[in-house]
């Protein structure tokens, strides 16, 4: 097995660019099983970063170390200058509405409609806004970027999987996070519906100025949406550069993720 | 040896969970004053817990008093004690079978429910997903239900309690040619305040313990439906059991209070 300090890399990063995620030497064992081996990342300000990994590489793991929703067994997780790690409870709040995050199975709140879902988190930060919450032109703002405003006053469960992801995505967005965080944001979707979710991600990432830390086994959406990527194997970076320059790599380990 | 390391992981286990579920407790008061209040959230689960199951523990508070006075009725006939009837179903409705056997029927109905949609919020993400966007779900999920659960099920003790002496009186009425009127002056003349101020707090713990076993088992629900339908089921089971040691402790301190 490789370690940290033993990979095969291509690197291209970007210089004197402000940082909004930084994580160094993250490690993370269930057990005996040693999922997280002293993983590095650095995500910089409006840029696109995608992490691709096989199943079972530690990316979920690190992603959910990098929120909040686990503790790491070492290293540093800094987020927007912050340490993720040592944080209290209501700090690491205030800290996550900056960060939005979308998950793979959308996860709505399926005892609330759509404008519930949406509703919830502005209701539950209304000082972050200050007086100047007005939550129906937000609501109806969000659902417009992805298109949906005419399913507002739908359950999720009358929702296709495609229009989830969309809404997901427009509940992430209604906070106005600095970071967004992507989990297989096309996985369980048809290819058209991918390419509509990848758009939809390009041109948010585009109107809102957001850094984007994109976790996917997606080779388009990959292709698409990155403008530098990591290849985790066996809870290390593996390989790090543009598309371009890993696709052309000739290292078996990281031409196996292209074909 | 395997039974006996068996047994010791039993016993691990079991005191794991008593410190996990009296640390999800100590949470619940400390999140309790914390704002934002859910005043909305809670009046909808009140309304889900109480009204919902309004009917069934109707029905049961009401078969429990047919079948208590139809099951009694010779005994107390052939002891010459059948005046006592009203007495002896009150007494014993108010202060034990109807605190009891609803708090079951409760924990069956309500524990499972809360076990359940809490662990499917868990699985799928829906927890993570408000944790993620710091907005507190031990608050605005489990806060919102111990809290009704520990206001509604009083009452539907309660309820239950009136209709089991309706159910009573019934019988009464039929076999024994009692009136209403006289049922129930009876009942209430046998009834003192140390029945009733004991049944109607240990009422409360055991709308509590049912609030906080359903949610404690569904908020770390494990992955998976398994998990779901085992968050389910063992949050009856824990609260049944909650509910009579609960009541062993509440009858053990009322008889030092009212000297029973």
């Amino acid at each position: 097995m490789k370690e940290a300090n033993d990979i095969a890399t291509v690197m291209t990063k970007p210089q004197g660019e402000e940082i909004m995620i930084d994580i160094k030497d993250l490690r993370k064992s269930f057990g005996d099983n040693h999922v997280l081996r002293g993983f590095n990342m650095t995500l910089f300000k409006g840029e696109n970063l995608v992490i691709m990994g096989k199943s079972g590489s530690g990316k979920s793991v690190m992603i959910k170390c990098l929120i909040g929703l686990m503790a790491p067994d070492s290293g540093s997780i800094n987020v927007m200058g912050k340490d993720v790690t040592r944080l209290d409870q209501d700090s690491l709040d205030e800290l996550r509405t900056d960060v939005g995050f979308l998950f793979q199975g959308s996860a709505l709140y399926d005892s609330m409609t759509v404008r519930e879902n949406l509703e919830f988190p502005l209701r539950r930060h209304k000082k972050r806004f200050e007086g100047n919450l007005n939550a129906e032109k937000r609501v109806m703002e969000a659902l417009g970027n992805v298109g949906l405003a005419h399913a507002v006053d739908l359950m999720p469960s009358e929702l296709s999987g495609g229009m989830k992801r969309r809404v997901a995505l427009a509940r992430t967005l209604i906070m106005q996070p600095k970071i967004i965080l992507y989990d297989e944001p096309t996985s369980g979707l048809d290819p058209i519906t991918s390419k509509e979710i990848i758009e939809l991600m390009r041109n948010i990432q585009r109107k809102y100025e957001t850094s984007s830390l994109i976790i996917t086994h997606d080779v388009d959406c990959a292709r698409v949406i990155s403008e530098r990527m990591i290849l985790l194997v066996d809870g290390i970076n593996y390989a790090e550069g543009t598309f371009n320059e890993l696709a052309k790599a000739k290292d078996q380990q990281i031409q196996a993720f292209f074909k | 040896m395997t039974v006996a390391l068996d047994i010791r992981d039993r016993i691990t286990s079991f005191f794991k969970e008593v410190g996990d579920l009296s640390f999800f407790a100590g949470r619940f008061f400390k999140e309790f004053f914390k704002p934002p209040f859910e005043f909305n959230e809670l009046l909808r689960q009140c309304y889900s817990v109480g009204n919902r199951s309004m009917t069934l523990v109707g029905i049961t508070g009401f078969i429990i008093g047919l079948v208590l006075t139809l099951q009694t009725r010779p005994t107390m006939i052939e002891f010459g004690a059948v005046s006592w009837m009203p007495d002896m179903v009150g007494i014993s409705i108010v202060r034990e079978v109807g605190p009891v056997v609803i708090a079951l029927i409760c924990a069956g109905r309500i524990a499972s429910g809360m076990g359940a949609e809490l662990g499917s919020m868990r699985v799928t993400e829906q927890i993570d997903a408000m944790e993620v966007s710091g907005t507190n779900p031990f608050n605005y999920l489990v806060v919102t239900r111990i809290t009704a659960t520990t206001l509604m099920v009083p009452l539907l003790v309660l309820f239950g309690d009136i209709l089991a002496l309706y159910g009573s009186s019934l019988v009464e009425y039929f076999k024994g040619d009692v009136s209403f009127q006289l049922y129930f002056n009876e009942v209430f003349n046998s009834l003192e305040y140390g029945d009733l101020i004991p049944a109607t707090i240990k009422s409360f713990f055991f709308g509590f313990a049912i609030g906080l076993v359903g949610c404690y088992k569904g908020y770390f629900c494990k992955k998976g439906t398994v998990g779901v339908g085992k968050a389910a089921n063992t949050a009856v089971v824990m609260a049944s059991m909650l509910i009579f040691i609960l009541d062993f402790i509440a009858v053990f301190i009322s008889d030092i209070f009212y000297e029973l």
